[in-house]
This record gives structure tokens, C-alpha cells and sequence, in this order.
């Protein structure tokens, strides 16, 4: 017998977020980014939960998670950073961009700061192509951020 | 119907089929890779992924899968044009150009769909020189996963999930990274895998396969300390023969047991004897549960269930163990024989149970996996060494140059090779509950079997269920092949919706003469089909029918056992079953 623990509390919302979308299997996408919306991430132990509350594998979840990018297995940082790599983005310069926040966080895309701060990570288009390139950093939009300005928009967080 | 032309061929077709079945029932062979099909059991694969049957139809700017293209009314299909053979000639370079090229040591060679469509299409080198994805080897107990050489074709995934249910594979990651996997990539060790092994048959390549055990059976018979014994389970008599070129379905019982005499076994015995075995002690328990039962005792529960198969005991232990105490406590054949060999037989021939070595031929890859376990060993001392595969027999015959066609018929040794008709039929699905109702219906009734065969137990429907009359008693049983047609009745039983008495299951197509160690059939249902009917050939042709008339059978409680269910039996014969599930439990 094999044991998976996690805190009630944490049981009992992902429950609660199964039972919303009737535990249907077919709703498998929608449930995992509800539960990634409140536990920021999709760690080992949420994704075995989902499975026996949906009566699906757990390996099914795992396929899931791993295919689309939007899924993390790893805690995102306090400030988690999205870099727009779609095409308009990545023409007006967005890796340059993107390198600047790898070498002034040290890290590398999907990984988190030791200080749980910051994590990288790429997406593709957010509609808002007209301010190319663009990053996110939780729910804010920078719009034609340049390689330089990439310290000054750290500096407003790691201040805060 | 409908009206379509292929490669100028006028045809008339059902509505609705695709342009792979239409072709293949006018003839046409398109080849496919992806595609995988067990019709007798209505198993479907057909993600369209590998593009290899790609056909053209006139009017349409792109090539379309044929195998998930429904035919429509007026359609001109050509599946061979020029475009055609160009583009599937690139698919398969390129499919290529991502697969290890090491076909002189790999364990599918001669028998790999991806190395029979390289010669058909003429392939001679690989354009494409590229970045190859690798991934760690995978080795449990019984599977080995390659995944270097996995062409995501998704056939074990949906073996694994529909017709076993098991749910131990899932594609995952995607692009270059994607792979078929268990959860959180783990090894097939930590997921939910019955080891049925389905996957390694359903595989076109080799990036599933059995774990290989022949050439530690030759040092064992290499070493003169060692006495080896050989057992050889029915279903593997009816099977083994088209490793040789005979057709499905021929019986080579009396010539596999001259090959393995042959090969330096020093004992041939048949683990059909052990079937008889079981019969007695697992029919006994039935009769007893059934008796209790009906004299309303309320610590007694019904139905009992068939435990010889070793895939099907992993699946309850992992998804049922709510009711570990329904299953027959009896061990599986294999592990009979292993127990009585290595006890009784060892005892009787002055040897230590250590300078004993007992190999099983099997039909079955999870046997390799149940022989492993810790409560069939003593000390350390396994009661079965190893388990092969029919596939690995028929290798250590070609590897002993041994001429099967010319072999003279053999039999099996005394007093372990001697078998009944109802053991053979364990081979089959319905095989092994009949064997038993022949047997439980003469000790409940005190009466002669009016008539031995029991037609309505037989067939190749995934659930039947069927009514014995045991004079005036009514018996119900259930029977299901494939773990997802075993989890329908198991359902059943939670819910106490079930009236049956006893359940057959076996997590095979076809029972065991599907199984994942026979001879591959590459999803020609019609070989299980020949293979099933031979079984009960085998059967009709025994001088002794039922279990409880083998003589060497009432030897061995007269000599040893005492009685069926007996104190020795409890302790040798019988077993018990572990909880292998997830328990999702509150942290502190």
C-alpha cells in the first residue's frame, strides 16, 4: 500500500474544484487549471487526488500536465515572470529580453529564484501584439520592454 | 452501401467504414504502422499519427490516413500512386531517422513491423541524419521498456487503458520529448502495471519486451549440482508450433517435450498437472464457501473468484483491495507445481531444495513477475526459478538446433507430467471455471456428469455469464477476459448487485492462449480464435476428463497432501493477497 499525503484543506479544495465540474473526466483541463489557479503549481501528490476524484489515471493527468506549457510541476515564484515569445514578440526581440531576466535572476526558464521570488517562464501571445515584445509579471502587462529595462522592472518587486 | 473505386477497382461498401477497411476487404493491403486491431475483442487503435497508410483521393489537395478516413459516395481512392509511395517512402525515412538502428540485438527482430515495412518499401539508407531522443531503460521484473526505440504509435497506451484498464501508460510531454510513460515517469515498478504485458504484444517495435531469462536457464542446466525441472502450462502446446511453421492452432504437445528433453532438462514434467492440482484445492474451497453459505453463515463471501492468473491477481490487489478475502486463496498452477517440486519432489529425490532448479514455459509475461515474489520463496529460495515465455522455448530450440518438425513424440515424465482433459483447458477463457464445475458438480451431487462438456461456458465474448445446474441447485457463474470486462463483474460485486457464485478471470484475450509470452499475432485475431478451438481438441482427445480421476492426483494426497484444503495445502498450496493501492491519506 502506498500512501500520498497532503493536508486536508488542500484535499478538500481540490474536491471541491472536482465536484464543481461534476468529476467529469472531459473536464480534466479545466479542473487542473482551477487547482493550479490556487495551489500555483501542480506538484505529484495534487495530481494523484485529481485523478481518483475524476476516475482517471494518474498517468492520464500526468500526460495532461506535461503536454500543455501552461502546467507547472514546480512552485512559481512570488512574482512569477511570463515572456511572450509569440511571433510578434520574438521578432521585436523578445529572447534578448527573455536572456536579461536569465542572467540577472540566474536561472533558466521554469525554474524559481532560492529566495522563492522570481520564476521565468515563456508563453506564446497575449493578444497584445501592439507592444511588442511583452512580459508578465503576475497579472501585470510591460509592453515594449527592452533588455535595459529589464533591472528597473526587477527593482519594482524586489524592493516591495 | 456506397459506391467508391480503389486503384480503379469499382467496389460497393458499407456506409461509414474507412478506406483501410474497405481496401483490405477488397484485397488491397495498405500498409499501416500506427493502426492496431484485435477484432475478435474490438480493440481499435487508429490515432492516424504515423501517416504511413496515407492514400490519395482524387479531388482532395492533401493525402488522407486511411485508416482514419471514412469512404464517402463517389470516392476514387489510389493507394499506391506515385505521390503515394514518394510520401510514404519520406514518412518512413524519417520515422526511421529517429530509431536506433541496432536490429542484430533486438529482441523484436523478425518480428518488427517497422523493420518488415523497411524491407517492403525498398528503404536501403536514412536520409535524415538528426538529434535522436533517448530516455533512460526501464527494466521491472517481467517488462522492458526501450523507450529509444517507441515510435508513438500509441498502441500499448491503448491496450493499457481500454481493454485492461489498467492505466499504468500515458503518452506524455510533447514535440521531441514525448514519450508513452507511467505516471511522473516513474519505473513500471511503481505504477499501476499488472505486468498482462498486452502492451509488449500489441508493440510493432521493440520498445516493449519481455525480460529474458533463457541464458540463465542454460547455466542452471550447464551446472551438474543442479537438478532442472521443466513444467509447461497448457496454453503453450496450441501455440508453440507456429514459432516452427505450423499452423494456429496445431497441437505439439508430444514434440515439446521431446525438444526440452533435448535441451537437457532433466525432468519434463506439466504444469497441467498442477491445474488438476488447483482444481481440487480451489474446487474444494468453492464447494466449502458455497456449503457455509447456503447454511447461512454470514463470515463466509460469495463469489469466489479464480486466482491462476497472475495479471489479474496484480489488477484486484491494486483496484480491488477492498476485497482481498473474495479471490480463491488457492496459488496459481505455476506456483503449485514450484511447491510441490521443490518440497515433495526434492524430498523424494534426496536433494536439497537449493540444488533444485524449477523453470516454468509459460504463455504469460506477468508469470515472470509471480514467480518473483517474496511469499513464494523459501529463504530466499524461489519455489520457481525462472519463467519463460513460449517465445523464449522456441528461441532456446532454434538456439540448440533442435529439428522440431522431425522430433518423435514424447511424453511428460512420471508422476508430475501426468494431466487430465480439464487441465488443459485452463489454457482458454471459461477453461479454468469449467474444469472446476466438472469436478465441484460430482463431490456437491455424489453423482456422474451426465455429460462432460459445458457448451455454455465456452466462447469468446468479453463478459458471459452462465447457470450450471448442480441437481437442482442452481449455480451462477460469471466469466470475463480482459481486465476491463473483469472489472464490469468486480463492479458488480462491490456494489452487491451480484448473484454469482464464482467468477473466471483472466486478463488475456482469449485467456492465456492470448497471452503476452505467446507467439506474436500481430493483431490477427484469427490465430487466438485456431488456438482456442485446439485447446479443446486437446481436451475431447484426454482418456481422463475431469481432475479429481488423475490418478496421480489422488497419489500425491494419499502419499503426501492428506486432503484438499488440508494442513499441508493451507501451507504450501495457498496464499493470501496484499493491498498494492494508492491511499490518498491527510498529512500529520
Amino acid at each position: 500500500m502506498a500512501k500520498v499525503k497532503l493536508a486536508e484543506s488542500k484535499i478538500n479544495k481540490i474536491k471541491e474544484i472536482c465536484a464543481n465540474f461534476g468529476n467529469l473526466p472531459g473536464e480534466a483541463i479545466n479542473v487542473l487549471h482551477k487547482v493550479q489557479g490556487e495551489f500555483g503549481y501542480l506538484p505529484a501528490e495534487v495530481q494523484e487526488v485529481v485523478a481518483h476524484e475524476l476516475n482517471v489515471s494518474v498517468a492520464h493527468i500526468y500526460g495532461i500536465v506535461t503536454f500543455y506549457s501552461f502546467f507547472t510541476m514546480l512552485p512559481k515564484g512570488e512574482h512569477p515572470i511570463s515572456v511572450c515569445t509569440g511571433t510578434a514578440c520574438y521578432v521585436r526581440g523578445a529572447e534578448k529580453v527573455l536572456d536579461e531576466f536569465k542572467r540577472e535572476l540566474k536561472i533558466a526558464v521554469g525554474e524559481t529564484t532560492a529566495d522563492g521570488k522570481f520564476s521565468i517562464s515563456c508563453l506564446r501571445c497575449v493578444g497584445a501584439c501592439g507592444l511588442a515584445p511583452v512580459v508578465l509579471i503576475g497579472e501585470k502587462v510591460y509592453g515594449r520592454v527592452t533588455p535595459d529595462g529589464v533591472k528597473d522592472i526587477l527593482n519594482e518587486y524586489r524592493n516591495a | 452501401m456506397i459506391n467508391i473505386t480503389i486503384d480503379n477497382k469499382p467496389l460497393q461498401v458499407e456506409k461509414g467504414i474507412t478506406i483501410l477497411k474497405a481496401a483490405r476487404a477488397a484485397g488491397v493491403e495498405i500498409p499501416t504502422l500506427c493502426y492496431y486491431e484485435l477484432d475478435g475483442i474490438i480493440l481499435e487503435n487508429r490515432p492516424g499519427g504515423c501517416r504511413i497508410c496515407v492514400v490519395e483521393v482524387e479531388g482532395r489537395r492533401n493525402l488522407a490516413p486511411a485508416c482514419a478516413t471514412e469512404v464517402m459516395e463517389g470516392m476514387k481512392i489510389n493507394t499506391h500512386s506515385l505521390r503515394v509511395v514518394n510520401a510514404r517512402r519520406t514518412v518512413l525515412e524519417m520515422i526511421l531517422s529517429d530509431h536506433p538502428a541496432d536490429c542484430l540485438i533486438c529482441p523484436k527482430s523478425g518480428n518488427c513491423e517497422l523493420q518488415d515495412l523497411a524491407q517492403r518499401l525498398g528503404v536501403r539508407e536514412i536520409p535524415y541524419q538528426g538529434e535522436q531522443s533517448t530516455y533512460r531503460k526501464d527494466t521491472s521484473r517481467a517488462i522492458i521498456r526501450d523507450i529509444d526505440k517507441c515510435v508513438m504509435c500509441r498502441r500499448c497506451e491503448t491496450v493499457c487503458n481500454v481493454w485492461q484498464t489498467v492505466g499504468a501508460l500515458s503518452a506524455v510531454n510533447r514535440g521531441f520529448e514525448a514519450v508513452v510513460a507511467p505516471a511522473f515517469e516513474q519505473d513500471l515498478e511503481k505504477s499501476p502495471c499488472t505486468y498482462c504485458g498486452q502492451c509488449i504484444m500489441a508493440c510493432p517495435v521493440g520498445a516493449l519486451s519481455e525480460v529474458d531469462n533463457t541464458r540463465q536457464v542454460i547455466t542452471a542446466i550447464s551446472n551438474p549440482k543442479k537438478t532442472v525441472i521443466v513444467q509447461t502450462a497448457p496454453a503453450v502446446r496450441v501455440a508453440l508450433g507456429e514459432e516452427f511453421g505450423y499452423e494456429p492452432g496445431t497441437i505439439v504437445t508430444g514434440k515439446m517435450a521431446a525438444a526440452l528433453r533435448k535441451i537437457g532438462f532433466d525432468y519434463v514434467f506439466d504444469t497441467d498437472f498442477a491445474a488438476d492440482l488447483t482444481i481440487m484445492e480451489e474446487g474444494t474451497e468453492l464447494l466449502t464457501r458455497i456449503s457455509k453459505f447456503m447454511a447461512g453463515d454470514k463470515n463466509v463471501k460469495l463469489p469466489i473468484l479464480t486466482s491462476c492468473c497472475p495479471g489479474w491477481v496484480n489488477f484486484f490487489e491494486t483496484n480491488y483491495p477492498d476485497m482481498l478475502d473474495v479471490p480463491s486463496t488457492a496459488k496459481s498452477p505455476q506456483q503449485m507445481f514450484g511447491a510441490v517440486a521443490k518440497n515433495y519432489w526434492a524430498d523424494k529425490l534426496g536433494i536439497k531444495r537449493e540444488d533444485m532448479v524449477v523453470v516454468s514455459i509459460m504463455p504469460c509475461v506477468a508469470k515472470k513477475f509471480e514467480c518473483s515474489r517474496d511469499e513464494f520463496k523459501e529463504n530466499g529460495n524461489p519455489d520457481v526459478d525462472f519463467a519463460l515465455t513460449t517465445r523464449e522455448l522456441a528461441e532456446l530450440i532454434r538456439q540448440f538446433n533442435i529439428d522440431f518438425e522431425s522430433l518423435e513424440e514424447a511424453d511428460f515424465d512420471k508422476p508430475l507430467g501426468e494431466s487430465t482433459g480439464a487441465a488443459v483447458i485452463f489454457g482458454a477463457t471459461g477453461g479454468v471455471i469449467e474444469a472446476a464445475t466438472r469436478t465441484a458438480y460430482e463431490i456437491f451431487t455424489k453423482k456422474s456428469l451426465p455429460k462432460i462438456d459445458f457448451e455454455e461456458l465456452r466462447g469468446l465474448e468479453g463478459v458471459r455469464k452462465a447457470t450450471v445446474d448442480f441437481d437442482g441447485t442452481p449455480i451462477h457463474i460469471g466469466i470475463a477476459h480482459g481486465l476491463a470486462n473483469a472489472r464490469k463483474l468486480l463492479d458488480e460485486v462491490r456494489t452487491g448487485k451480484s448473484n454469482f457464485h464464482a467468477i473466471e478471470v483472466m486478463a488475456c484475450p482469449g485467456g492465456c492462449i492470448g497471452g503476452a509470452g505467446q507467439p506474436f499475432h500481430h493483431g490477427d485475431f484469427s490465430i487466438i480464435e485456431k488456438r482456442f478451438a485446439a485447446i479443446y481438441r486437446e481436451d475431447a482427445g484426454k482418456a481422463i476428463r475431469k481432475s479429481h480421476e488423475n490418478p496421480f492426483i489422488t497419489a500425491l494426497y494419499k502419499d503426501w497432501l492428506v486432503e484438499p484444503c488440508g494442513e499441508i495445502s493451507h501451507h504450501l498450496l495457498h496464499t493470501h493477497y496484499f493491498d498494492k493501492s494508492k491511499h490518498i491519506e491527510v498529512e500529520g
